[in-house]
C-alpha cells in the first residue's frame, strides 16, 4: 500500500526530487518521507549522507521500518550540520557523563538515607531498652525479697 | 595521529577506492591501512566525497575527532540500519530521566528525615530498575575523553538535551523536533 504522501505525486514532486531536480516517479522511494513542504529535512540528509546512500539504505529496509530510519537519519544529519566535528556522538558522550554524575549523586543520597534510617532506628531502640531494664530490675528485686 | 607512508602503503581509503594514495591525501592521517573496516563503514554510510567535503570545511586539528565520530556513527548505522546511534541516545536519555526520578525520591526522603518523618519505602539500590530499550544493540561508547566538551555545548548535568528525539513526543515519527530545529 502506498504511503499517503504520494497522493499528490503527479502534481508536486517530493522534497528530494525537487532538490535533485528530477522527475518524481510514482514509486519514488523518498516521496513518503520527504514531503515537499519540508525541504530542510532532505537538504540536511542529502548534505551529510548523500541521496544515493539514503536510497540504498532505504531499499535495504522493509517498508514498515523506513519511517523510523528516515527520522533517525534526519536527526543525525541535523546534529552533524550543527556540530560538524562531533555530530550526535557529542550528545552520547554528554549523556554518559550526565549518567555517571547522577549515579554518584544517587549513591551518596541513598547512603545518607540508609544512615538516617539507622540513626532513627537506633535512637528508638535505646529508648525502649531503658524502659525494659527498669521493669526487669523491679521484678528481680521483688523476687529476691520473696525468698 | 595515525599516518601512513603514502609512497609505500596506500591508506585504507585509497586502497578501498583503488586509487593512488598521493602525498597530502586528506584521508591518509585518519584511515590507516591496518583499519580497513573503518573506512569501509564510513564510505558505505556517508560516501567518500561527503567525507572529503566535511573534512575540508574543518580545521586540521578538528579532523581526527570528526573522523572518529563519523566512524562511530557509521558503525552504529551498519549494526542498526533503522536507528543507528540515535537508538543509543534514546536509551541514554531514558536512563538519565530514570536516575533523576530516583534522585528526587532519595532527596525527598532525606528532607522527610530532616523533618523527623519516616518514609514508607526503602530506597532501591542504584541500577536496580529495569532498563527499557527502544532499539536493539545499544552499547555504552568508550570514546575519546575530549568528546562532548567542544564549545561547551553539551555540558552541565541537568541541562536539557539540545535535540528532541522524534519518538519521545510524537509516536508517529515526525522529525520536526529533531536536531537543529531550535
Amino acid at each position: 500500500m502506498k504511503e499517503s504522501g504520494r497522493k499528490q505525486g503527479a502534481l508536486s514532486p517530493c522534497a528530494a526530487c525537487k532538490l535533485l531536480r528530477r522527475r518524481c516517479a510514482e514509486d519514488c522511494v523518498f516521496a513518503p518521507y520527504f514531503p515537499p513542504d519540508e525541504p530542510h529535512k532532505f537538504a540536511s540528509v542529502h548534505k551529510v549522507f548523500g541521496a544515493s546512500n539514503v536510497n540504498k539504505m532505504l531499499q535495504e529496509l522493509p517498508e514498515h521500518q523506513r519511517r523510523d530510519a528516515v527520522s533517525s537519519m534526519v536527526y543525525e544529519a541535523n546534529a552533524r550540520v550543527r556540530d560538524p566535528v562531533y555530530g550526535c556522538v557529542g550528545a552520547i558522550s554528554s549523556l554518559q557523563q550526565q549518567i555517571h554524575s547522577l549515579q554518584t549523586q544517587l549513591a551518596a543520597a541513598q547512603a545518607e538515607v540508609v544512615h538516617m534510617r539507622m540513626r532513627q532506628f537506633s535512637s528508638s531502640s535505646n529508648t525502649g531498652g531503658a524502659m525494659d531494664m527498669a521493669v526487669d530490675q523491679a521484678n528481680m528485686g521483688e523476687s529476691l525479697w520473696s525468698c | 595521529m595515525a599516518s601512513s607512508s603514502s609512497y609505500n602503503c596506500p591508506c585504507a581509503a585509497c586502497k578501498f577506492l583503488r586509487r593512488k594514495c598521493m602525498p597530502g591525501c586528506i584521508f591518509a592521517p585518519y584511515f590507516p591501512p591496518e583499519e580497513p573496516q573503518k573506512f569501509a563503514n564510513v564510505h558505505k554510510i556517508f560516501g567518500a566525497s561527503n567525507v572529503t567535503k566535511l573534512l575540508n570545511e574543518l580545521l586540521p586539528h578538528q579532523r581526527e575527532d570528526a573522523v572518529n565520530s563519523l566512524a562511530y556513527e557509521a558503525e552504529a548505522r551498519v549494526r542498526d540500519p533503522v536507528y543507528g546511534c540515535v537508538g543509543a541516545i534514546s536509551f541514554l536519555q531514558r536512563q538519565v530521566h530514570r536516575l533523576q526520578k530516583e534522585l528526587e525520591a532519595a532527596n525527598a526522603d532525606l528532607i522527610r528525615y530532616a523533618c523527623n518523618e519516616v518514609p514508607t519505602a526503602l530506597p532501591a539500590p542504584p541500577g536496580a530498575s529495569s532498563i527499557e530499550s527502544m532499539a536493539p544493540r545499544q552499547r555504552p561508547v568508550e570514546y575519546n575523553r575530549r568528546m562532548g566538551n567542544e564549545g561547551g555545548y553539551y555540558q552541565a548535568p541537568g541541562m536539557p538535551m539540545p535535540y528532541n528525539l522524534p519518538w519521545n513526543d510524537n509516536p508517529s515519527g515526525d522529525t520536526d523536533g529533531g536536531g537543529g530545529n531550535m
